[in-house]
């Protein structure tokens, strides 16, 4: 199994997550985490979709989101060709003896402290899912409370987007794949 | 987002737009104030102004609006079924046998997930099928209101789109997306949830409505280096094969596809889902390949050198075990969804459109290339029909009389075929007549054979031909249906009778549940567990379907023994001021064959029981 990164431009609309995560959950696969917000163009969202699945059966996943009424574009980002981005709140325990070990760890990693109560911090930290897991084993031995992730984030490098290509493509010629 | 708002041109509002054929905007009444329309009739102008003229359905609490509407205009005629299922399979034949958008309604709850079985059907088959359904007030949606149900989540996996409507002002755009959706690109049914504040509320209705669908682009026109790439092969193949799958029905491309067999002389094979597509009757034809299929064309894959898929879909009931299916074979594949192609065996050459215009590209770009090509003027497939002729002389399709003395049903159901002609519309259930009907009812042309292939449901057929015969009137219609289908949907009779839509029903009743009976026999060393449906000779006959026929204000003929047969039929055929239901006493142990066991190579097809075909194996 191998990890891909699916960027989706789609409708706003009710029910377009469920007929999305449905394609997958049909086909028995797992979505590892999934980010839904707007996207630079009104009444459009983006959806950054993580799966562990096989080339093949992607290949008919993503097939079959592009047949999605709703969907308007289905890319998958290469993690070369991509910045991949998650987003972290974890409630650690501390106390007197361990605050300094914690915050030093927090400025290692250039993670925030966000809450600070007598026995426990609140950390943010934002990076790729090496930097995010390697802080949480980090902070492991010294007890967290609790942890909030977000899906992965992901934009191409480079300066073309997206949204660009896919206007192009239809305002040019319907004849083309 | 203003980039694409492509405007979807809407199918013309004529009685007769077949489904994907080139549309243009219908034109409404002008005036520069838009009429002020209740959200149902907002429904029923949308539906008219599409061109829909016959629709099928049931009232209930959530579509009373729709419903007083309906009963006050004469444009549109509603065919009061008697279950829901029932609408919704008949608009499958409706627009199975005309190419048009079927259309059912029911109401909210339980008439909606009664229509699911429909809906899943025709999510296989890919019929063109448009389903409005009522919803309980948007204020209560949600609070397991009485006779609330989710049905766009229920159906999510089975539509091709669906569509909420909770105000008056959105029901035009929905339908009109809707039927645009069902009948273009690959067809499909779409549901259109509408509640019933929508339908009570007043908007001005406003048409031709803006369809904003920029994520909806069917691709038609194939790119043109994979159709030369697909020729090249053609002119190279020494063993070619058209397969041929329903999509060459759902695209009109029966003539388009006649010309392609006739410039490249490469066999032919149909699908179940495209008999008809091909003339029976041609030389070209070996007929229908896969678990059922004739010798030659189940071996015609497998051996074959070049498959150009012609809007088939790789099904496993007709590749067999499909790590093992035409080992030999480059695969041309063409269907109008991208998602098809390579997903059961990978594509050589990809080519994504609609079969009639691929077909006709292919067959110009074939000429081409035999013209430019070095060396022969035409293909050399002889040694390859020799092998193939040889085959359909060792192989015909036949059968042998059954060893109880009862009626044979291929027997019956050929003689249906041939005493009413390629003309005629079929309608099957599903089972062992399905198959028998498949075979040895002779086809000629496309949209006369009706069936549930991928879903296989038992149940189709009676409402089916009911759809159909609305849709063809003057067409002569069969439902050739076994005891068991026949019990699942026989209350459409009563719809038959009462709007007098004469459909003739043969009951190829051999007392049980005859495909699971004949696995039973094969595989699970005849334990016949719970296939007695006790309905044929020497039982209880429970129900007497004469008696039942009679009930329902139908003719209702018996037939036992194979002088009978004629008789029967042809009084049937005679008969059109009612239905007709001829119940056909048979064998119970007629087998279908040839058969391809499950799980195995399709190299293993067998003739007869324990009889398979001895063939070079290289």
């Amino acid at each position: 199994m191998t990890t891909h990164v699916l960027s989706l431009l789609v409708e706003d609309k009710p029910g377009l997550l469920t007929r999305v995560a449905g394609l997958f959950a049909r086909r028995g696969f797992n979505i590892e985490s999934l980010a839904v917000g707007h996207s630079e163009i009104p009444g459009l969202s983006r959806i950054t979709i993580q799966v562990d699945v096989e080339d093949v059966p992607l290949e008919q996943v993503t097939k079959q989101l592009n047949k999605l009424i709703n969907v308007i574009k289905v890319v998958e980002l290469d993690f070369s060709q991509s910045v991949q981005r998650e987003h972290l709140l974890v409630k650690v325990r501390t106390d007197n003896a361990t605050r300094s070990q914690v915050l030093e760890a927090v400025n290692l990693f250039r993670a925030r402290v966000v809450d600070v109560a007598t026995d426990a911090v609140v950390i943010e930290v934002t990076g790729d899912s090496g930097k995010t897991q390697a802080l949480l084993r980090v902070l492991e031995p010294y007890g967290v409370k609790e942890l909030a992730q977000s899906g992965l984030l992901a934009i191409g490098r480079g300066s073309k987007s997206i949204t660009e290509r896919v206007f192009k493509v239809s305002t040019s010629s319907t004849t083309d794949r | 987002m203003n980039a694409e708002s492509s405007t979807v041109p809407l199918p013309a509002a004529s009685a007769n737009s077949p489904a994907g054929a080139p549309s243009a905007v219908p034109t409404a009444p002008v005036s520069t104030q838009p009429e002020v329309l209740s959200g149902s009739g907002a429904i029923i102008r949308t539906l008219e102004l599409l061109g829909v003229t016959d629709v099928f359905g049931i009232p209930g609490g959530a579509v009373i609006p729709l419903y007083d509407e309906l009963m006050t205009q004469d444009k549109i005629r509603h065919i009061l079924v008697r279950h829901e299922q029932g609408a919704g399979h008949a608009a499958q034949g409706y627009a199975s046998s005309s190419n048009r958008v079927g259309v059912a309604i029911a109401t909210s709850g339980p008439g909606a997930t009664n229509l699911v079985t429909a809906i899943a059907d025709a999510y296989m088959d890919s019929v063109p099928l448009l389903c409005i359904t009522g919803q309980v007030f948007s204020t209560l949606m949600g609070t397991d209101a009485f006779q609330e149900a989710d049905i766009i989540g229920i159906t999510m996996p089975i539509t091709k789109h669906s569509f909420l409507c909770k105000r008056a002002e959105d029901i035009p755009a929905a339908i009109a997306a809707a039927h645009h959706i069902a009948s273009t690109g690959r067809p499909g049914p779409v549901l259109v949830d509408i509640t019933k504040d929508a339908q009570q509320g007043l908007a001005p209705f406003i048409w031709p409505p803006k369809l904003d669908l920029p994520g909806y682009r069917p691709v038609t026109k194939a790119h043109g280096k994979q159709v030369q790439a697909a020729a090249q092969l053609l002119r190279s193949a020494k063993k070619p094969v058209l397969y041929v799958g329903g999509g060459v029905i759902r695209a009109q491309a029966s003539a388009e596809l006649l010309a392609l067999a006739e410039a490249t002389g490469a066999p032919v094979v149909t699908t179940l889902m495209a008999r008809g597509a091909f003339p029976d009757s041609h030389p070209q034809h070996l007929g229908m390949p896969g678990m059922h299929g004739t010798v030659p064309a189940v071996l015609a894959l497998q051996e074959s050198d070049l498959i150009v898929s012609l809007g088939a879909r790789f099904d496993d009931r007709v590749t067999g075990k499909i790590s093992e299916f035409a080992p030999h074979a480059a695969v041309v594949h063409v269907d109008v969804d991208p998602a098809e192609i390579s997903k059961i065996r990978n594509a050589d050459v990809p080519i994504v459109g609609d079969a009639k215009e691929v077909i006709a590209d292919l067959t110009i770009a074939f000429a081409d290339a035999l013209r430019t090509g070095t060396g022969t003027e035409s293909v050399d497939t002889a040694d390859w029909w020799t092998y193939l002729n040889g085959l359909q002389e060792e192989f015909p399709l036949g059968f042998s009389e059954p060893a109880d003395g009862l009626l044979a049903p291929q027997y019956v159901i050929k003689r249906i075929g041939e005493l009413t002609g390629p003309e005629a519309v079929y309608a099957a259930g599903v089972g062992q007549h399905q198959m028998w009907a498949a075979q040895y009812i002779k086809y000629e042309r496309p949209n006369a054979w009706l069936n549930s292939g991928g879903a296989g449901t038992m149940g189709y057929s009676v409402p089916a031909a009911m759809g159909a015969k609305v849709a063809q009137p003057d067409r002569v219609v069969w439902a050739i249906d076994g005891d068991g289908c026949f019990q699942m949907t026989n209350q459409e009779l009563a719809t038959c009778t009462i709007n007098k839509i004469p459909i003739k029903v043969a009951i190829i009743n051999n007392s049980s549940l005859g495909m699971v009976r004949q696995w039973q026999s094969l595989f699970y060393d005849g334990r016949h567990s719970f296939t007695d449906l006790n309905t044929g000779h020497g039982t209880a006959m429970v129900p007497d379907f004469v008696k039942l026929a009679e009930a329902y204000g139908a003719l209702g003929i018996r037939v036992t023994s194979a002088d009978q047969v004629d008789d029967a039929i042809k009084l049937a055929l005679a008969t059109n001021d009612r239905p007709v239901v001829i119940d056909f006493i048979v064998s119970r142990d007629a087998m279908v064959w040839p058969m391809v066991p499950q799980g195995v190579s399709n190299s293993y097809v067998q003739y007869a029981k324990d009889h398979a075909p001895t063939w070079g194996e290289e």
